[in-house]
């Protein structure tokens, strides 16, 4: 399996195969908005890691990282350079400073355009990490069905072990729930051995009971992740609709005995937000959800400011953004 | 541990918040606080200390003195001398002092959430996100109330000098419950903080000095019982407001009885927390913790007995128990703790042996595998399941982290279940479906509900209890009430002329005898002891014979009304109000015959009053259908409902003036609200009542909702006093009798209203207000 060179330790869980159809599960999406608002406001305040214990929550939180750039002006040049970034996150002298000059650290994975698949691929080659692809029309999912499926095949052929597909938004709007399962499950075929992380553009779902929603009938077609949003919406990753997402992977668990992943991605820049999804992840999943094969940030910026953060723990002084390599 | 193994086990790790700060301040006071008395520190007459401990590692943290009966006298001197001017600082100026306050707590915040939970031990983030912030927001919601005081409140003045008494288990929160509005009318107050943790209250008795509070408006006395016993017998307080056990509520209800003190009580709870099968079960589970796992339970409006829907209640244990390995019980300091330490080892002790008490009761006992701090007052939070209603840690209040849970089957069987207890401070209720949620939150009798929420609190929101857990509200327009009382009666119609006009026998014909009966569920019936007593006009002339009512008269009204209150309570506004017309119509008709059976009882213009008690029929008839509550606005995106409701079953011992007047503007009006009445006339002047029955008859009164016993007033006062299932009482008599019933109210806690025995009737705002209870129900929304 794709999967079987992260840099984990831990013996892989057996790969969601999705179930059957089943709007059963969909009954139990009794999301109460007020109260999901405050355990989500509160979790934070619950839960907090000091000193080394951040240090090595920040570290491991690098190796969630899926490092990203989905920009238009991408080109083989800027791609190389984040790859590199991907290879070393943290410069060796602060890793030394830090006592674990041997530490192999890599971010989880690199994510880019199809386009861009071969350099990264190449850029990546012997280094364990997964290259990602943003698929079936990323952000907006509104090409032609039959087009989404060879340009996930496309990006399988290319290199791509993990594919981040989006749904198509208005069939959770008109509640069409058998068109999203079948919609899905087309694409998990395409992916073939790659890991489909399917992406539910929660900033336009329009509710919390729809994202829960869409994230159950997600993992019944099969999705190995299910993912916050592109990125590009105007609501991304909260704490608010990950709580919903991960309460449904707790639900889907429980049900059907599979571990399927989750990906919150946007607006998370920060080491303090990152601590703040690892600790969402541990209290409501557990430790194993913590690792790279089960959670994934989908982040460019955030990479520098745990950086800094190691870099403030290792010394004792505040760190300037100049003294981090860029990616 | 090195950063590798860390990263592979990626555990949490201390998070300490330093403690030093709180530790300098009170070496400022070199270790030993002394009492704050009209704006100055001095040493306890008694010279005797005593010491408060951290719970949390059963370390000494400061001395504090031991306020005797000497001291309180000089708190409350000081506190009386204070109120002088206070009471005449314009409302703006006080405004300005409550606002400095909740300034100078939010400028200190941290302190006082350190001190707080050294103190305590409740865990720093609760201190920290919960109890201070409120705090600030008490006072400044009082601040508000101050300014508005003049235009909003017209007519009503500062009650005087108030002792209050604090509970341990907010302690800083308490404090400002009480102080703000207190403050904010236009009182001064004599604060007993609890003996276990007294150290915030000195704190902010130095704030109260730096922004210059005038001195003796706000005193401190730290103590035991003793001193909190010595406040409330003190004869120059006016008023007692305390929280606290029921137990202690009790001892104050009775030595306070007859002392014309004003009281407001807020008392235990063993409140339900409803989860229904059509709820959000992750939710609600996170619900159980905030209202069981906060402040180590140690709340008396704590969610202590879970009602689960049957078909879902093992899915919801499962959930919980798996919720329940997650929690973290250490030390309070530490930012990422849940659970910290219980306030002192007799509490530990207690719930110890209610938990034992509760697996020899067969209940099924669950704690979470790991094991808590050894050293210190450290408890696992606990879930009993197989509870039965009739056990005991279904029944009494634990006041710890211990859940006992329940199964219910159908929306009517949890109102059931909720209501079988004692209490009534809280409920929370889960649901998906706003139907059956307000439903419910209707039928359950308690104080404050919470749907889809629990354990939130907000000046805005008034809180406080039904039945044993106490009365009086605290917190929004309705908590003001406490502290003021009336200065300006409204404007009273013409005094009625003392006209004497006697009834006109016919001459030569013998009138045909008449027996005045009982009137018990609906139906005329005879005293249970078969004797009759003689009624006699003003000059010692026999007019007639009444029934001479006993306790099993009173046992079968109460049974009646009790019987007859949740079909009035449920009557719409405007049908009591079309009866209270109908009655007043059957009334106008006879008009004359009440006329002369008044003149002839008082020898006062009966024709006056009978036009009086129909224009008051009228006026409560108008007010069944308009007496309306609020809708608070507290800061979070949801609606706070403050809904005026029924108190329930009421005894009236009637006034001896004005015998008709008195039934249509306190029964009347007890009846418009909602509430079903058991009535005794004046022994001076019974035969309007039982004259009156036959208008009941004739107006579609339902059965039982107002049922008449005469006979001796004392008497039948102390019988409806002690009994049980009586909710409110109100009195008119003389002061002895005042004594009588509020003494033996103790035993549910009944609210009684003391009246004279003659003279102007009150107004008919407080006659509302004496009829109805608030309730506020919290709801939440959100797409």
């Amino acid at each position: 399996m794709a999967t079987a060179t992260l840099p984990h330790t831990h013996p892989l869980p057996e790969r969601n195969p999705g179930t059957p159809f089943d709007p059963g599960a969909l009954e139990g999406a009794l999301v109460n908005k007020s109260a999901i608002e405050r355990r989500a406001a509160t979790l934070p305040t619950r839960r907090t890691v000091k000193k080394e214990w951040q240090a090595a929550w920040l570290l491991h939180a690098i190796q969630t990282i899926d490092l990203t750039t989905l920009s238009g002006d991408d080109t083989p040049g800027a791609v190389q350079r984040l790859c590199a970034k991907a290879r070393q996150p943290v410069r060796p002298e602060l890793l030394r400073d830090l006592g674990i000059p041997h530490l192999r650290l890599t971010t989880g994975a690199v994510c880019v355009y199809h386009e861009m698949v071969p350099v990264a691929v190449e850029a990546l080659e012997g280094s364990g990490i997964p290259v990602a692809a943003v698929s079936t029309g990323f952000p907006a999912g509104l090409t032609p069905h039959r087009l989404k499926l060879q340009e996930i095949e496309a990006s399988v052929a290319a290199g791509a072990r993990e594919i981040d597909i989006v749904i198509s938004r208005r069939h959770v709007l008109t509640g069409n729930w058998k068109a999203l399962y079948q919609e899905v499950r087309d694409f998990r075929e395409a992916c073939g051995p790659a890991h489909m992380k399917s992406i539910l553009a929660v900033g336009e779902l329009g509710t919390l009971k729809n994202v829960y929603k869409a994230s159950m009938v997600c993992m019944q077609a099969g999705s190995d992740f299910i993912k916050t949003s592109t990125g590009k919406e105007a609501v991304n990753a909260t704490l608010q609709n990950s709580l919903v997402m991960v309460r449904a992977i707790r639900a889907f668990y429980e049900q059907t005995g599979y571990k399927v992943g989750f990906k919150p991605a946007g607006g998370i820049r920060t080491s303090k937000q990152a601590l703040d999804w690892l600790i969402l992840m541990k209290e409501e999943l557990g430790h194993e959800w913590m690792q790279p094969h089960l959670f994934r940030i989908g982040a460019s910026a955030l990479l520098n400011d745990i950086e800094r953060q190691l870099e403030h723990f290792a010394y004792g002084r505040y760190a300037s953004m100049q003294y981090q390599p860029l990616g | 541990m090195t950063l590798t193994e860390l990263m592979e086990t990626l555990p949490y790790g201390p998070a300490p918040e330093a403690a030093q700060p709180a530790l300098d301040w009170i070496k400022t006071h070199k270790g030993r606080f002394q009492l704050f008395i009209g704006g100055r520190w001095r040493s306890p007459a008694s010279q005797e200390w005593f010491t408060t401990l951290n719970p949390a590692n059963n370390q000494p943290l400061a001395e504090v003195a031991q306020a005797n009966a000497t001291d309180v006298d000089e708190a409350v001197k000081a506190a009386r001398k204070a109120f002088a001017s206070w009471r005449q600082t314009k409302g703006h100026v006080r405004a300005r002092y409550l606002y400095a306050l909740a300034r100078q707590l939010q400028k200190h915040a941290r302190l006082f959430a350190v001190l707080e939970t050294l103190d305590n031990g409740k865990p720093i983030r609760e201190t920290r996100d919960i109890d201070i912030p409120l705090v600030a927001r008490h006072f400044y919601y009082h601040a508000g109330w101050a300014q508005l005081m003049e235009s909003e409140l017209a007519g009503y003045g500062p009650v005087g000098v108030v002792g209050q008494i604090i509970p341990w288990n907010f302690p800083l929160l308490m404090l400002a419950w009480k102080i703000a509005p207190a403050l904010a009318m236009g009182n001064t107050v004599v604060l007993k903080p609890a003996e276990f943790t007294p150290l915030t209250a000195l704190l902010f008795a130095e704030i109260c000095q730096q922004i210059g509070l005038p001195l003796g408006v706000v005193n401190i006395v730290t103590g035991d019982g003793t001193t909190g016993a010595a406040l409330v017998e003190h004869p120059g307080v006016d008023k007692i407001a305390f929280t606290g056990s029921t137990e202690v509520g009790r001892l104050i209800r009775k030595a306070t009885a007859g002392s014309g003190k004003k009281l407001s009580l807020e008392l235990g709870g063993k409140s339900p927390f409803v989860v229904f099968e059509d709820a959000d079960l992750d939710s609600a589970v996170e619900g159980v913790v905030d209202a069981i796992w906060f402040n180590q339970g140690q709340v008396c409006c704590a969610g202590s007995r879970l009602l689960v829907q049957e078909g879902i209640a093992e899915k919801m244990y499962a959930k919980l128990r798996a919720r329940m390995e997650k929690l973290r019980v250490g030390d309070p300091l530490d930012k990422a703790v849940d659970i910290g330490a219980i306030v002192a080892p007799v509490q530990l002790q207690k719930i110890q042996r209610l938990v034992q008490k509760g697996v020899e009761e067969g209940a099924r006992l669950w704690q979470p595998s790991w094991a808590v701090p050894a050293e210190g007052c450290f408890y696992p939070p606990t879930l009993f399941t197989e509870v039965a209603p009739s056990s005991t840690i279904a029944q009494e209040e634990i006041f710890g982290p211990v859940l006992a849970a329940l199964t219910f089957r159908t929306p009517e069987e949890a109102v059931r279940l909720a209501n079988n207890t004692r209490y009534g401070l809280a409920a929370s209720i889960w649901s998906e479906d706003i139907n059956l949620a307000l439903d419910v939150a209707t039928q359950i009798k308690a104080g404050t509900i919470w749907i889809n929420s629990t354990n939130l609190f907000d000046a805005a929101s008034g809180f406080g209890g039904y039945r044993e857990s106490g009365f009086g509200r605290e917190g929004g327009k309705e908590g003001l009430w406490e502290y003021l009382k009336k200065t300006a009666r409204a404007p009273k119609a013409k005094a009625v002329a003392g006209k004497t006009r006697a009834a006109q026998p016919v001459a030569d014909v013998p009138p045909i005898d008449r027996t005045a009966k009982l009137f018990i569920g609906g139906k005329q019936v005879r005293p249970d002891s078969g004797y009759s007593k003689v009624v006699y006009d003003p000059e010692g002339h026999p007019i007639g014979e009444v029934g001479l009512g006993n306790r099993k008269d009173i046992r079968n009204a109460v049974e009646a009304a009790r019987g007859a209150f949740e079909g009035w309570r449920k009557t719409t506004g405007h049908n009591k109000a079309q009866i209270l017309y109908f009655l007043a119509e059957n009334l106008s008709e006879r008009a004359e015959e009440f006329a002369r059976r008044i003149a002839q009882q008082t020898r006062q213009d009966g024709t006056a009053e009978v036009e009086a008690a129909l224009e008051a029929l009228f006026t409560a008839a108008a007010w069944a259908d308009k007496y309306e509550g609020m809708v608070h606005n507290t800061p979070i995106r949801n609606v706070t409902l403050a809904v005026p409701e029924p108190i329930g079953v009421m005894g009236l011992l009637c006034p001896d003036d004005q015998p008709l007047l008195a039934l249509a503007r306190l029964a009347a009006t007890a009846l418009a609200m909602g509430n079903t009445l058991v009535v005794v006339p004046s022994p001076l002047a019974p035969l309007t009542a039982t004259d009156f029955y036959q208008v009941l008859e004739t107006s579609d009164i339902p059965a039982g909702i107002f049922n008449i016993v005469t006979g001796e007033r004392d008497e039948l006062a102390q019988t409806l006093a002690e009994h049980d299932d009586v909710d409110a009482l109100w009195y008119a008599g003389p002061q002895a009798g005042w004594a009588l019933v509020e003494k033996a109210s103790a035993g549910n806690m009944k609210r009684t209203w003391t009246l004279p025995a003659s003279g102007p009737l009150p107004d008919l705002d407080e006659i509302l207000r004496q009829a109805t209870q608030f309730k506020n129900i919290w709801v939440p929304y959100g797409a």
